[in-house]
């Protein structure tokens, strides 16, 4: 096998000992294309904490290649943010510099350019100096695509980055992700709209809490596959029994 | 003229207070502002009532030291905020439950340790501030303390703002949210303490949290509206310690209704989301 860039080892995630994501193991290819996609309470959101790092797995790894070693960039969901904070357009794409000028250096002027000029390619020109919060979802989701740019992470996680986006805002932003595949980005989101996913996203992780299908995308959506994960059970169970299964899968 | 400028010439201990009471707006305002963004502002209410303890201890054992207060204030007050925050993190309750109730415990054991073994003046200064009877050292210990706030504010200042608006973006980045959030709370408490010094320690918190309330009101920029506070505090601790001395009345109380002035004002006149702007008939704009 060739080198995959993440790599899922028997990875079970989840919160107080209760399994979110159970069991995965698979493989991302450098430069791949790959939405997540499955109902809600899939684990899709924990999937993508586990990747970043955020979240430990309770049991089983994350392998990341050195090749994402400059770093895995991620996009939260919007609704994550306090819209009346006081923080302006420019200062919130300049975050994404931190793992350039972490705590003791500054942002430079040649840095300012360089998020106006993210500011540019996502559309949003002229609007660095009003505050992020007075923006429209639509586009707040471009500057959030901003700091991603700024970022120039060779990784990009997107935690449903088209949910309530317009069409012509969603045409956009696809455009800036193929480019992204085009310059051998890695790029991984979660979706729930399934026809922008056969449109756009050329591999498929079909995720309900275990790993339904994950490989070219019209093979892993068939029918028999989306009939498993809707069958998903979302119960939580107070006194579920210990996991005794061990095997890699 | 003469009440305002004259009481400074006469008394040293009104200019040690006027000295102290401006040096902890400068620190102090600012954190009410991150305070409000945070969500905070009661938690520092609490917080206060933490540093409570260790300075009724410090009071009994050392008489009036300021010294001793601050050095007690800090110890309690920092083992309250760290001991909730690792059972926030370590058990099921979350950090508003833990540190109610050590809220609770600090203010039942303060008023049996100063109602037992001292009297009622005692408790009076510890509560509503002794601003009049700062000595050199005490001075220079608030000074010193507002200094480092502001080098430490300027240092952390963009991880604060990041934990603040998006923590799940900052961890991913590599910051750690965690240090930012406990190099905060530090700073607050540090700052709750020598504020409890001039204005009492349950009238310090005021200071903090109202000027950063009120500030908001007058600018959408982050870095003005901590100036603004800055002149809100140091304007209402002046303003307040000048009642108390003529007037004769306890400092902390009059310092924190000037500010309580200002910010009915903001309320009702402010420029960013007061009421006249919302309700009244301003004409709409164009685009």
């Amino acid at each position: 096998m060739s080198n995959s860039i993440i790599h899922l080892q028997n990875l079970t995630l989840g919160y107080n000992r209760h399994p979110a994501v159970h069991h995965v193991s698979g493989k991302f290819m450098p430069g791949c294309l790959t939405a997540i996609v499955g109902p809600n309470g899939a684990g899709k959101s924990t999937l993508l904490k586990g990747i970043s790092g955020t979240l430990k797995p309770l049991d089983g790894q994350v392998k990341i290649d050195g090749a994402a070693s400059a770093g895995i960039a991620f996009m939260p969901q919007q609704a994550q943010l306090d819209g009346s904070f006081p923080i302006s357009v420019l200062d919130t794409v300049c975050m994404g510099f931190w793992r350039e000028v972490g705590l003791f250096r500054g942002i430079t002027s040649e840095m300012v350019d360089r998020a106006l000029a993210a500011l540019q390619a996502v559309g949003l020109d002229g609007v660095e100096n009003r505050l992020a919060g007075n923006l429209s979802r639509g586009q707040f989701q471009r500057v959030l695509f901003a700091r991603l740019l700024v970022e120039n992470a060779p990784v990009m996680l997107l935690d449903e980055p088209f949910t309530a986006i317009d069409e012509p805002t969603c045409a956009d932003l696809f455009s800036l992700v193929h480019k992204w595949q085009d310059e051998g980005r890695t790029v991984i989101a979660v979706l729930h709209d399934m026809a922008q996913v056969r449109d756009h996203f050329p591999e498929t992780l079909l995720l309900a809490r275990e790993c339904i299908g994950w490989g070219p995308t019209e093979q892993v959506l068939c029918t028999e596959n989306l009939a498993t994960a809707r069958g998903m059970s979302e119960a939580w169970d107070e006194d579920a029994a210990i996991c005794e299964r061990d095997e890699v899968a | 003229m003469e009440i305002f400028i004259d009481p400074f010439l006469e008394t040293p201990a009104l200019k040690r207070a006027f000295a102290a009471a401006l040096a902890i707006s400068v620190a102090g305002a600012p954190l009410g502002v991150l305070l409000n963004l945070r969500r905070m502002s009661l938690a520092a209410d609490v917080y206060t009532h933490t540093v409570l303890p260790g300075v009724a201890v410090a009071f009994l054992l050392a008489g009036g030291s300021m010294w001793a207060m601050i050095a007690g204030g800090l110890i309690s007050g920092l083992i309250a905020a760290y001991l909730s925050g690792v059972i926030a993190r370590m058990t099921i309750l979350k950090e508003d439950a833990t540190l109610a109730a050590f809220y609770m415990i600090s203010l039942a054991l303060s008023v049996i340790l100063l109602v037992d073994n001292g009297d009622g003046e005692a408790l009076l200064e510890v509560l509503f501030g002794s601003a009049f009877e700062i000595d050199k050292v005490t001075l220079l210990v608030i000074t010193t303390i507002s200094s480092a706030t502001l080098f430490a504010l300027a240092i952390a200042y963009r991880a604060l703002i990041a934990e603040s608006y998006d923590p799940g973006f900052l961890s991913s980045v590599g910051g750690s949210g965690a240090a930012a959030h406990m190099l905060f709370i530090t700073l607050v408490i540090l700052n709750l303490v020598i504020g409890a010094t001039a204005l009492g320690a349950i009238m310090a918190v005021g200071l903090m949290t109202i000027p950063g309330a009120t500030a908001r009101f007058w600018s959408k920029n982050l870095g003005a509206t901590m100036l603004i506070a800055i002149l809100i505090a140091a304007v209402s601790s002046v303003t307040g310690l000048l009642v108390a001395y003529h007037q004769g009345l306890p400092p902390g109380p009059t310092v924190i209704l000037s500010a309580g002035l200002v910010y009915v004002g903001s309320i009702i006149f402010g420029r960013e989301g007061g009421l006249i702007t919302r309700f009244g008939r301003v004409p709409h704009l164009e685009s």
